[in-house]
């Protein structure tokens, strides 16, 4: 139950302020611009102070505050200032200080609604544009002829869809997106390495479609016994011989049928119009890695420093990965780089403390080599440089690291009309990390000497 | 999109007299510019200017057929109306009319807006529009109201209950809306919380069922408010249990992580009552992924998740044991994150993974962050406690950080290893003149305190044990006082581990320490030892050279009554805190107001009643008591550093009295904690990494449930050098005055006690000067009411019964906030 809600700019004045319940005063503001605001060291998210509690969330250049006064839950608390940043977000494109300021009468509007008395209520974006919109106009419409079945909606068992949508061509998008977190040592030994998936929908389809949507789950083809005949043709080209993917867990927006699921391992649902995320999953076994990298830094003397850098990817060669940028930290007193790199730019950046290593258009089944040498500044501070890991960006069409694919999406709806859907799959980096070398001696021999 | 371009004006206007302009506009025959007028005056009350005195104009505007304008004026009604009370009046035409409009959303706006103005006179006109609207066919406008009934129990609970309104809420838990549902539920809990007797919301089979249903269709923030009241329902049996665990499980497939930590929270209950442990085991592994999953939210949402994990690991450390790797800590994470990640890993941590720990471990060292750099170190010392076959890969991991030469990382490292050497007596000796290289750059005094330990303990087998206490002992007078026990402590063993070695640096620091040290702890401690060697150099061995009580592994770092308590709010603050719920938001504290009020009333002599109060307060509490000590204590003592301080006390002063003891360890505890407590009792930020013990304690756990329970707790003897202070303002004889109890916690005696009261709403302040026996000896305790008048200065405060009062004694001066309880100063 939050007590009241905030909006703080960085300089911790008050943008918005809507008090939930009487037990917390307009002023307790000022006292999260002294304690968090202006505080340079907040160790936690959440601020305890005698009987309130402030949680907060930085979102763009602004903070989101929920007080409690109560034992509250805490995660729904959490759950709840992000759902704003998402309608935020929805609303007006981009949620910062200034869409806040130019829209704070709808804020405010929205605020009265997702929540009453400390009690969120529904929180749905769809559901919410029917009512609460920028133009006057619209608004009023609402007032007069479409209350009723809006207040229906709002509260229904199908809150996130309204029952009247007609698109003259019903298509549906699905997009597969898999972040794969890698942690890798210094000698390329692999710490840690999952995918977490999201499987995106946008559904232009008119009525009330029931929807049943198929993955290779490895546990639900085992259930129906086609796990032998199961579709090898793995997105990408990926090693898995299976064809099947165990999925560790998944979770699934509220218009999934969570019974259904829990019984039978079946994906039914009504989707919202328009966009939603559909299911996040995450799986550990059996992750094709799309890149290796493996690296090297050399002290040779006091003022210089090498680095030795391969990235080889390990994909189909019918595919390639676009905008691949590794970023190689050097130390604080780096005052120039030279850098030599087989394909791609590769340049020092000061700012970031980093060489940057772009290549646009990277073809499966190719390696490519940096190798750079750091000119160091003498310095007085002995002070240990950090190491930071390597990192990695990149964005691989047609491609899942989990080899997770879409076996069938069906649309049913009583009017039976033809529907077009459409799959994609893109794989990035969530956290591709590859961590420095600590031990800084030569001991790795990954090149050759070049002529 | 001209909303854009105008808005930022409504934040910028800074003017003079800009209310008497704001006022003219709201008057003036355009609506637009009414409307543009009453943006500007939301813009100004947002930003915390006063704008009530235009209650009247703005309230003008509230009957219109724009939403939006109507909008706008309920909700400066919302924060204006307590201020007006009169005038809200002008508005209760308008909103009745509004409750019967054809739209149900304004019917529903203007239920929910009335429900906020907490005036008392639009309570009667509530009353028929909320009945009405209770019943209206639109859910929308029920799942308001059902709402608004909570509100109007919280502004005036008579009303409500004589009125039938919570009656009739309690047959909405049968109502065909999911939504309605699950709001009523809300409402429910809220208001029998709030009620004496909490009887309102009593979830029996038959409410059950309907939950169970209205589970799968309500919106996600309806599903948890369900899953709260599942979690307070005690199944009949067992099959019952897993039948609603069954229910539940689905939704740990849900995307919002509130949801997902809710039903860990309704499975947790369940499993106890399940007593099968083929189901747990199932329940078990079915919990573990969204667990994990957790952990790929946003860093705030994994934060809850790690403290609440810590718990469920606590209670079954069978969860998660495979999945180490998902907690090892990424480069960008945030550092409450990483801190909670590295708990979690040394729970997880087993002899089956421990390399690959210590590998991470090692790896974390590197980093840049001092605070998490050290809490690293630690953690590869608690490895090595915990898991005894690790503990020489430990060691050597050690003294690899040991050789970096980072000074922070080669302090923590000894101050961990002393724990080892604790752990595994005569194993590892072979390190310390690795150790002792580092003697010249220690310069924190509990990394001081561990090496000197050290060297004491192992006096006999380091050849230059003399030089090295030596080299301390020049500025022996500068030291703090953890160090010069431990010089004291340390000379002596030597001079009893090799006699006639030490003779002459035991009599120069044993001088200096009776002679020279004002503070009683070193005092006494060197009069001891010197009487003990004087006298009777066998017994003194025997004290000294004792064997101390083995060291314990910190699996568990909640006690066993919390922990469950703990388990039982999965999810809630009270669960990121590791603190008992009845400690925070002072919900209890104004139960046993409450109480009080009540009983003060109805008797005739108020002290009669104080037993029967301190009775009543103990049930509304319930088992707070002991966990008051544990709030008191938290915030930064670290589980090793309180077993390292038995360790010291233990072995100076193990034979004697056992009540002895447990106090030495708490004031060297006390020390230890005063650093990082930012002088609040509790809740500072430091709490980001707690792990608590209450082992030390249990002295004073022991004695205050003797204690009188009606008076508050004032002062706490972590934060007043062992001072504790309960105090009650009350009457006697007609006499207004302050009831307090001091007891003194400290091992010294003290003295020079005086007390100030701040300006406040009434103008208490003494009436005499307090006299407290002098001196107050240690564990001395003195009941002293002090006579107060009302010829103070006056000053309101807020709250209004708040009284700022500063206590002082020899050892410092203490500020802390009592309450006067509604109606003493009326009677």
């Amino acid at each position: 139950m939050l007590s009241a809600f905030f909006i703080f700019n960085v300089k911790g004045e008050v943008l918005i302020s809507r008090i939930y319940r009487p037990d917390i005063k307009r002023s307790v503001a000022d006292i999260f611009r002294i304690q968090v605001v202006s505080s340079t060291d907040v160790r936690s998210p959440i601020t305890t102070l005698g009987s309130m509690s402030f949680f907060h969330v930085r979102h763009e250049n602004i903070y989101l505050v929920a007080v409690t006064k109560i034992n509250a839950n805490a995660a729904l608390i959490f759950e709840f200032l992000y759902k704003v940043t998402g309608l935020g977000r929805s609303y007006f494109g981009k949620f910062d200080e200034d869409a806040v300021k130019s829209n704070f009468t709808l804020i405010y509007e929205l605020l009265d609604e997702i929540c009453d008395f400390g009690f969120p209520q529904n929180t749905e974006a769809e559901t919410l544009k029917l009512y609460i919109t920028t133009e006057g106009v619209r608004s009023e419409r609402a007032m007069k002829e479409e209350g009723a079945r809006i207040a229906i909606q709002a509260t229904g068992a199908v809150a996130w869809r309204r029952p009247d949508i007609k698109y003259r061509k019903n298509e549906a998008f699905l997009d597969v997106v898999e972040s794969v977190n890698l942690l890798m040592s210094a000698k390329g030994t692999v710490l840690r390495a999952d995918v977490s998936g999201q499987v995106l929908m946008r559904a232009y389809l008119s009525g009330m479609p029931e929807c049943k949507f198929g993955l290779n789950d490895k546990v639900l083809l085992e259930k129906e016994g086609k796990l032998g005949s199961a579709v090898s043709t793995v997105p990408g080209g990926g090693r898995k011989s299976a064809g099947a993917v165990e999925l560790d867990d998944c979770q699934f927006h509220q218009c999934v049928k969570l019974g259904n699921y829990e019984r039978d391992r079946t994906i039914n649902f009504i989707p919202p119009d328009g966009e939603c995320e559909l299911m996040k999953y995450r799986t550990t076994e059996n992750i094709n890695l799309p890149f290796r990298v493996q690296a090297a830094v050399v002290e040779i003397s006091k003022n210089r420093m090498e680095f030795k850098v391969s990235v080889r990817s390990q994909f189909s060669n019918k595919i390639f990965a676009q905008n691949v940028q590794l970023k190689i930290p050097v130390p604080t007193n780096t005052s120039g780089v030279k850098c030599l790199v087989t394909a791609g730019k590769a340049k020092y950046v000061g700012s970031e403390n980093s060489i940057i290593w772009k290549i646009s258009r990277f073809q499966g089944q190719q390696e490519y080599l940096l190798s750079a040498e750091a000119e160091l500044t003498s310095t007085t501070t002995k002070k240990a440089w950090s190491r930071p890991p390597i990192s990695m960006d990149f964005q691989v069409l047609m491609f899942t690291a989990s080899g997770l694919m879409v076996r069938f999406l069906k649309i049913f709806e009583k009017s039976n009309y033809p529907s077009v859907k459409w799959v994609r799959y893109m794989t990035k980096p969530g956290t591709y990390q590859i961590r420095g070398d600590p031990s800084m001696q030569p001991s790795l021999r990954l090149f050759e000497p070049q002529a | 999109m001209a909303a854009a371009a105008r808005g930022p004006k409504f934040f910028s206007t800074t003017k003079k007299g800009e209310n008497f302009e704001l006022k003219a506009d709201l008057n003036s025959e355009y609506r637009d510019k009414r409307k543009e007028t009453v943006k500007k005056v939301i813009a100004n009350m947002t930003i915390g200017k006063d704008v009530s005195s235009l209650f009247a104009d703005v309230v003008k505007n509230m009957q219109t057929e724009d939403l939006e304008l109507k909008k706008l004026v309920y909700l400066y009604l919302i924060n204006y109306a307590r201020t007006q009370p009169e005038l809200v009046i002008l508005a209760v035409n308008t909103f009745v009319k509004d409750t019967d409009d054809i739209n149900p959303l304004i019917r529903a706006l203007a239920i929910r807006t009335m429900g906020m103005l907490r005036v008392e006179k639009i309570v009667d006109y509530l009353l028929e529009p909320l009945k009405k609207a209770l019943k209206d066919d639109d859910p929308y406008v029920r799942k308001t109201a059902t709402l608004c009934v909570a509100k109007l129990y919280d502004l005036n609970p008579v009303i409500a209950l004589d009125n039938g309104l919570i009656a009739i809420v309690q047959d909405m838990l049968s109502d065909r809306n999911p939504m309605v549902i699950a709001n009523a539920v809300a409402a429910l809990a809220e208001i029998s919380e709030a009620s004496v007797r909490r009887d309102v919301f009593v979830v029996n089979t038959s409410i059950l069922t309907k939950l169970l249903a209205a589970l799968n269709e309500c919106t996600e923030w309806g599903q948890i408010c369900i899953l709260n009241s599942l979690a307070s329902y005690r199944p009949n049996d067992a099959r019952e249990a897993g039948d609603i665990a069954e229910r539940v499980l689905p939704r740990l497939q849900h995307a919002n992580a509130s949801v997902v930590l809710s039903a860990v929270r309704v499975l947790m209950i369940y499993m106890d009552f399940i007593n099968n442990e083929e189901l747990s085991k199932q329940i078990i592994k079915k919990m573990t992924p969204p667990l994990v999953t957790l952990l790929s939210s946003e860093p705030e949402i994994q934060y809850v998740a790690l403290r609440n994990i810590n718990l469920v690991l606590q209670k079954r450390s069978d969860v998660l044991n495979q999945e180490i790797r998902v907690f090892f800590i990424k480069y960008n994470d945030p550092p409450y994150v990483k801190l909670e990640k590295l708990e979690v890993i040394i729970k997880l941590c087993s002899d089956k993974n421990v390399d690959q720990v210590l590998s991470e471990l090692r790896e974390y060292c590197n980093e840049v962050d001092v605070d998490f750099v050290r809490k690293s170190v630690r953690a590869i010392g608690r490895c090595a406690v915990k898991i005894d076959s690790a503990s020489e890969r430990c060691v050597n991991a050690l003294l690899d950080l040991i050789k970096t030469r980072v000074n922070h990382v080669v302090q923590e490292a000894i101050i961990v290893i002393k724990d080892i050497f604790r752990k595994y007596p005569n194993q590892y000796e072979g390190i310390i003149p690795a150790l002792c290289e580092n003697l010249e750059t220690l310069d924190e005094p509990e990394a001081k305190a561990s090496l000197i330990w050290i060297i004491g303990d192992y006096a006999d087998r380091i050849d230059n044990a003399t030089e090295l206490l030596e080299y301390f002992l020049e500025n022996f007078k500068d030291e703090v006082s953890m160090v010069q026990l431990q010089l004291i402590s340390a000379s002596v063993k030597l001079l009893l581990k090799k006699p006639g070695s030490a003779q002459e640096i035991v009599q120069k620091v044993l001088t200096t320490a009776t002679q020279g040290c004002d503070n009683p702890d070193i005092r006494d401690r060197a009069y001891i030892y010197w009487r003990l060697l004087s006298s009777n150099p066998q017994a003194a061995k025997a004290v000294i050279l004792a064997e101390k009580p083995p060291i314990e592994s910190d699996a568990n770092t909640v006690s066993e009554t919390l922990l469950d308590e703990l388990i039982h709010n999965i999810g809630s603050l009270a669960s990121v805190y590791h603190k008992s719920p009845s400690l925070l938001g002072g919900s209890a504290v104004m139960e046993i107001s409450r109480v009080r009020d009540i009983l003060e009333l109805e008797g005739d002599e108020p002290e009669v009643d104080a037993r029967t109060v301190a009775q009543q307060v103990n049930e509304v509490v319930g088992g707070g008591i002991e966990n008051l000590l544990d709030l008191d204590f938290g915030g930064s003592s670290d589980v090793l550093t309180t077993n390292s301080h038995n360790a010291y006390s233990s072995s100076s002063a193990n034979p004697t009295p056992t009540t002895l003891r447990p106090q030495t360890s708490n004031i060297d505890d006390l020390l230890g904690l005063s650093d990082d407590h930012n002088g609040s009792s509790y809740g500072s930020p430091s709490m980001a990494s707690p792990s608590f013990s209450m082992g030390a304690f249990d002295s004073i756990a022991g004695n205050s449930n003797s204690a009188a329970v009606e008076r508050a707790e004032w002062l706490t003897p972590a934060n007043a050098q062992g001072l504790e202070l309960q105090g009650v303002f009350t009457k006697r004889h007609g006499q207004l005055g302050v009831d307090m109890r001091f007891v003194n916690r400290s091992a010294a005696p003290m003295t020079e006690f005086a007390i100030q009261f701040n300006v406040n709403s009434y103008g208490i302040a003494p009436a005499v000067g307090l006299q407290v026996p002098s001196p107050l000896r240690p564990n001395q305790s003195a009941d002293v009411f002090l006579a107060l008048h009302r010829a103070g200065g006056v000053q309101r405060m807020d709250p209004v019964n708040l009284v700022q009062i500063a206590l002082k004694n020899n050892l410092g001066i203490y500020y802390f906030n009592a309450h006067v309880p509604d109606g003493l100063l009326e009677l």
